[in-house]
């Protein structure tokens, strides 16, 4: 008996550590991001309190207001940012998508020498710092005349995006059989149609969540846009977050708007894909 | 036969081929050739004249150069045995909760939204010492009466970027190693149970050999993007204070455009690629080493 209520003790307790455990690390995981989205409505007063003021007496969306009418706070022009990141973020995907799907169904499909090797050599090209392959890009893209331009930072991104699309698309190819598409060309289908009918729509929810991968490297990019950019023409939204420290007063409510503001796209789009992603960079790699 | 018509795969590899040729290899070779010169981006001229592995020789006795780069590798080493060890704890608690696990996983990858600029700022406003919610917390539950200078001290400032690199990324080890204990099959815990295994041991021996290719995986992605400690670091002490957590890459990246010294940068850059290299090298030979297990059902 006595042992009985000593193992059920023992029990309870572990599960009340385990509840504990849990909870901790959600609350580490969630606590940065929660102080920002309340720094960004609390009037700058409370934020600057000493002693600190906890709980907010009064929520205000000025922060918000003042950085969407025209020149915001600090004189940072966040909707000329903002919509540099939507075009140049949004245009490299596709393409990056369009490259990576061709690459890709090749590595999926077909069989050739150095298969392995042309692989290594797509991931070893994203190895390369940002920082380290800012200088010659610089460098080239000043002889070229296309820095501080869309078409630039579009072009960096692609490459930056590719060996990931390749890789993740590669994965979800590989889950659909090959006799599927085998089967439509007995039926007559040429190898094309059998590709865009049968093939492409058994991959389409992984060729998506890609491109949401792609989307979000390039918008939260900072190392290569931070030198190929260098007026409102080009710069993207991380380069504008740094406008603010730049300054001696730093606008923390600003900053925190701003950072709110870059974080809700990227959000949203994660909690859509976030089941394929992982299935495809798995897939991608274990199977090999 | 008229006309010579290239393999398919060859074509369909090609778009790939261009871009990264035109964007990383080709600008890769001028970054080599550019770094056995004395360039200086403010006399153009300067690449013309080649002065073999002058700048090479001149980093190997520069002493920031290296205490950077040593800087640089504590940190990498650091992070990653922290990530993939917190990441593993993170993983279990989840996968041991019996309700709510989607959204937990939902929360779990929060942090990998958040951009490396953005991780750093919030960090950066966290450990304010004036306004911090670090030194808030500490100071309202009354464990400090002083400020503490968490971005101003040398040692405290590397903690602090530790912490927030950690933070970002222990979220990429955890979804895979969940992923991995979510594929695994019951029937070989059960039996090891059953043949009298200790949990420890059968963690040991049963589960952590399945969930190894995994923890590669994420190892190997993260691997690809270490230099991303750069944007944190860039934002959260810009490599202060007096140079005490300036890292390799933002070494490179004051000597190229502050400095204005182009050549001996590139000469800095090249040394940080191999390091980017050989550490995905590295994982990736071990993910091919353990490759023999199936992929996960997530």
């Amino acid at each position: 008996m006595d042992e009985n209520a000593g193992h059920r003790l023992k029990r309870s307790l572990l599960k009340a550590g385990h509840l504990i455990g849990l909870f901790l690390a959600m609350a580490i995981i969630c606590l940065p991001g929660f102080w920002i989205v309340l720094s960004s409505l609390r009037p700058t007063v409370e934020i600057m309190a000493k002693p600190p003021v906890w709980i907010p007496n009064e929520i205000s969306f000025d922060a918000y207001v003042a950085m969407f009418s025209g020149v915001g706070q600090g004189g940072i022009p966040v909707l000329e940012y903002f919509r540099n990141s939507v075009i140049i973020s949004v245009t490299s995907t596709v393409i990056a998508l369009a490259v990576g799907m061709a690459g890709g169904y090749a590595f999926a499909r077909y069989r050739f020498r150095g298969k392995t090797a042309i692989f290594l050599g797509f991931m070893l090209t994203r190895t390369v710092p940002g920082i380290a392959l800012s200088l010659p890009l610089f460098f080239v893209y000043a002889k070229l005349g296309i820095i501080d331009t869309h078409f630039g930072m579009i072009l960096a991104y692609v490459a930056l995006n590719v060996p990931f699309t390749v890789w993740l698309i590669d994965g979800f190819f590989r889950q659909v059989p090959r006799d599927l598409a085998e089967a439509a060309q007995i039926d007559g289908c040429t190898r094309w149609q059998a590709f865009w009918q049968v093939e492409f729509p058994l991959a389409r929810p992984g060729i998506a969540s890609a491109g949401i991968f792609a989307f979000l490297i390039s918008w939260n990019e900072f190392a290569l846009a931070s030198q190929l950019t260098r007026s409102t023409n080009s710069k993207t939204l991380p380069v504008g977050l740094l406008d603010y420290t730049a300054e001696f007063t730093i606008d923390w409510r600003g900053m925190c708007a701003l950072a709110v503001v870059m974080i809700i796209p990227a959000l949203t789009l994660t909690f859509i894909v976030q089941k394929h992603l992982v299935s495809g960079l798995t897939s991608g790699a274990v199977k090999g | 036969m008229r006309g010579w018509k290239p393999a398919p795969h060859v074509l369909l590899l090609l778009p790939a081929f261009i871009v990264l040729a035109a964007v990383v290899v080709v600008p890769l070779m001028l970054s080599l050739y550019s770094s056995f010169t004395p360039f200086r981006l403010t006399r153009p001229d300067s690449i013309y004249t080649f002065i073999g592995f002058r700048n090479y020789e001149r980093l190997l006795t520069d002493k920031d150069f290296w205490i950077a780069f040593g800087r640089t590798v504590l940190l990498l080493t650091f992070a990653l045995n922290l990530e993939m060890v917190l990441g593993l704890l993170l993983a279990l608690l989840v996968e041991k909760a019996s309700r709510g696990q989607r959204i937990l996983r939902t929360i779990m990858m929060f942090p990998m939204m958040f951009s490396p600029i953005l991780v750093g700022f919030q960090f950066k406003f966290m450990f304010n010492d004036n306004i911090g919610l670090v030194n808030n917390a500490l100071q309202s539950l009354g464990l400090t009466d002083r400020a503490i200078p968490w971005l101003i001290d040398g040692q405290l400032a590397f903690i602090s970027i530790l912490i927030a690199e950690i933070w970002s990324s222990t979220a990429v080890f955890a979804i895979f190693i969940l992923a991995g204990l979510m594929a695994m099959p019951r029937e070989p815990l059960e039996a090891a149970k059953v043949d009298g295994c200790t949990p420890l041991q059968s963690f040991r021996y049963v589960t952590w050999p399945f969930v190894m290719p995994f923890a590669f995986i994420a190892m190997t992605i993260r691997s690809l993007d270490i230099a991303r400690a750069y944007d944190i670091v860039k934002i959260m002490t810009d490599g202060g204070p007096a140079g005490r957590t300036e890292i390799l890459w933002k070494l490179i990246a004051r000597t190229a455009y502050s400095d204005a010294r182009m050549g001996l940068a590139n000469a800095m850059g090249y040394i940080a690629i191999l390091l980017s290299i050989l550490f995905t090298l590295l994982f990736f030979r071990q993910l091919a080493k353990a490759r023999q297990q199936v992929g996960a059902e997530w």
